[in-house]
């Protein structure tokens, strides 16, 4: 299952940065008109690219994520529900870690993470705009 | 197959035929038999379906709206107070275009508390966008389950099969159980364009704005009026298959009619014995059994309507502070038509009071000497002056 949601999530991850639109394409793509009444979906369903959709503006509290402390757990990744946290591989004291990292793009701060972190290694710090 | 089935039992069976995929129902009376013969049927692995125990009917139409989104064959039945503690969840199916079946047992209103069959529970829901087909014996209950998958897969908008508490649900009639062989090949699995798919992730029912609600909310209406060809098609070739056409009306002896009995549900069968000992009076009676009351047959009604001198419309429902329900869209039907007969519109047989053959003659004699309605309601039957 741990498996499962990780190729999801990276492969998710991947699509959502190879689409990385400029601000021209993406009000286009906000925009959705159809053809005729036949190629309108019957009920509203979005298209899979949601990357337009900055949900890091949202955000008022910002996680910041003290690798000092971290113990790879990945509990914050498994947790995060937008999910705006990916991993990314290190070497940690000569052991192949994964490490979990914060894409501000997309994180909402919705405080999942900071809860749920099991040694208190991310620290909410007010969003300054 | 033949066997003595109760209309609850020709709900389950009907479910099993269809080879429904996920059953979430909460058991109320006059419903539970059907609820307790699908777990059994799951139990036994008769039908290979999940049964998911819900804590309200509110809870059960969720499931059934997931499990449809999925992708699966869902199903439901309750009654009464149950489909209205489903409302919410009602308008949610539909807008979500997830084609549930959900079988309804007329069961009237509390409070006071009671449990015998009238309409105001089903017609109550009658803008939530589900097409409602009203059975008048248990045979009818098994084959509409079955048309209702077919139509409602293509039409993507679920279905409510309703019939009348205990005149129907617990009263045991021979039933012809389709093959299931033929079944499967004349209902096809259901296999829907969109879907929840962790393959292919999607947002359902987002939040939509001014640029695109109200254009679903037309397609929606596009899809109901579709469906009444889809309702004759299937009904048509069920027929062709099983021996049983059905339509969205069905009309008994109305070619040379000059009064028209127009009702819905057991009534109507009731009717049909009524138009013969006014036949054998010598008076030119009709019948026009509405089946199919979403969508509405105005059409079919039209031109039967037409050609008549007057119709008497049998109400088991009310709109407080209006007429009924039927004879409400029955009138509108005709408004804008050059020949329209006038309409007596009656409410009899709340609460599931017993409405006799007798009845219906003389509620058809008491309107000889009138050529137009008293009154927009008429009550047939009630005690007090």
């Amino acid at each position: 299952m741990l498996r499962l949601r990780r190729n999801l999530s990276r492969k998710y991850w991947d699509l959502k940065m190879a689409s990385r639109k400029t601000a021209k394409s993406r009000k286009a793509e906000k925009k959705v008109t159809y053809p005729s009444a036949a190629a309108m979906p019957p009920m509203a369903v979005s298209s899979f690219d949601m990357s337009y959709n900055h949900t890091g503006t949202w955000r008022s509290l910002k996680p910041k994520i003290d690798y000092e402390k971290c113990i790879y757990c990945l509990i914050c990744w498994k947790f995060c529900p937008e999910p705006a946290i990916s991993l990314d591989s290190v070497v940690v004291k000569g052991k192949e870690k994964e490490k979990p990292v914060i894409n501000y793009t997309y994180c909402k701060g919705c405080g999942i993470c900071w809860t749920e972190c099991p040694v208190e290694a991310i620290e909410a710090l007010e969003e300054q705009r | 197959m033949r066997k003595v089935l109760m209309g609850n039992h020709a709900i389950s069976w009907g479910a099993l035929l269809s080879r429904a995929q996920v059953i979430a129902a909460y058991p109320i009376t006059p419903q539970t038999q059907a609820v307790e013969l699908l777990a059994e049927m799951c139990a036994e692995g008769k039908l290979d379906a999940k049964f998911v125990k819900v804590e309200s009917e509110h809870s059960a139409m969720a499931a059934c709206i997931g499990a449809s989104a999925a992708g699966a064959r869902a199903f439901t039945a309750t009654s009464g107070q149950g489909l209205a503690l489903m409302h919410e969840m009602l308008h949610w199916a539909a807008g979500a275009r997830t084609p549930v079946v959900l079988a309804n047992i007329n069961r009237a209103m509390a409070p006071p508390w009671t449990i015998w069959t009238d309409q105001n529970d089903s017609l109550s829901q009658r803008d939530t966008g589900w097409m409602q087909v009203y059975c008048q014996n248990n045979q009818e209950v098994v084959d509409s389950i079955i048309q209702a998958y077919r139509v409602s897969e293509q039409a993507l908008l679920p279905v409510m099969v309703v019939l009348d508490a205990f005149v129907l649900s617990h009263t045991l009639e021979t039933v012809d159980l389709p093959d299931q062989e033929q079944v499967d090949a004349y209902l096809p699995s259901f296999d829907p364009e969109f879907k929840l798919d962790p393959d292919n992730p999607r947002t359902f029912g987002g939040l939509t704005a001014m640029d695109g609600y109200f254009e679903l909310r037309y397609k929606m209406h596009q899809s109901m009026e579709q469906s009444k060809g889809l309702w004759e098609e299937t009904g048509r070739e069920f027929g062709e298959v099983f021996g049983r056409p059905y339509g969205l009306i069905e009309t008994y002896k109305t070619a040379d009619a000059e009064l028209l009995i127009v009702t819905s549900s057991t009534i109507a069968s009731t009717a049909r014995v009524a138009v013969d000992r006014l036949r054998e009076k010598g008076r030119k009676v009709g019948l026009l059994r509405i089946r199919v009351f979403r969508p509405f047959p105005t059409e079919e009604i039209r031109e039967i309507l037409s050609s008549v001198k007057k119709a008497v419309v049998i109400d088991r429902n009310i709109s407080y502070g209006s007429s009924g329900i039927f004879c409400q869209e029955v009138k509108a039907a005709m408004y804008n038509t050059a020949n329209r007969p006038p309409i007596f519109g009656i409410i009899t047989g709340l609460g599931g009071r017993d409405v006799s053959s007798t009845d219906i003659i003389n509620i058809v004699e008491r309107t000889d000497s009138k050529p137009l309605p008293d009154s927009d309601i008429i009550f047939e039957g009630v005690t007090i002056q």
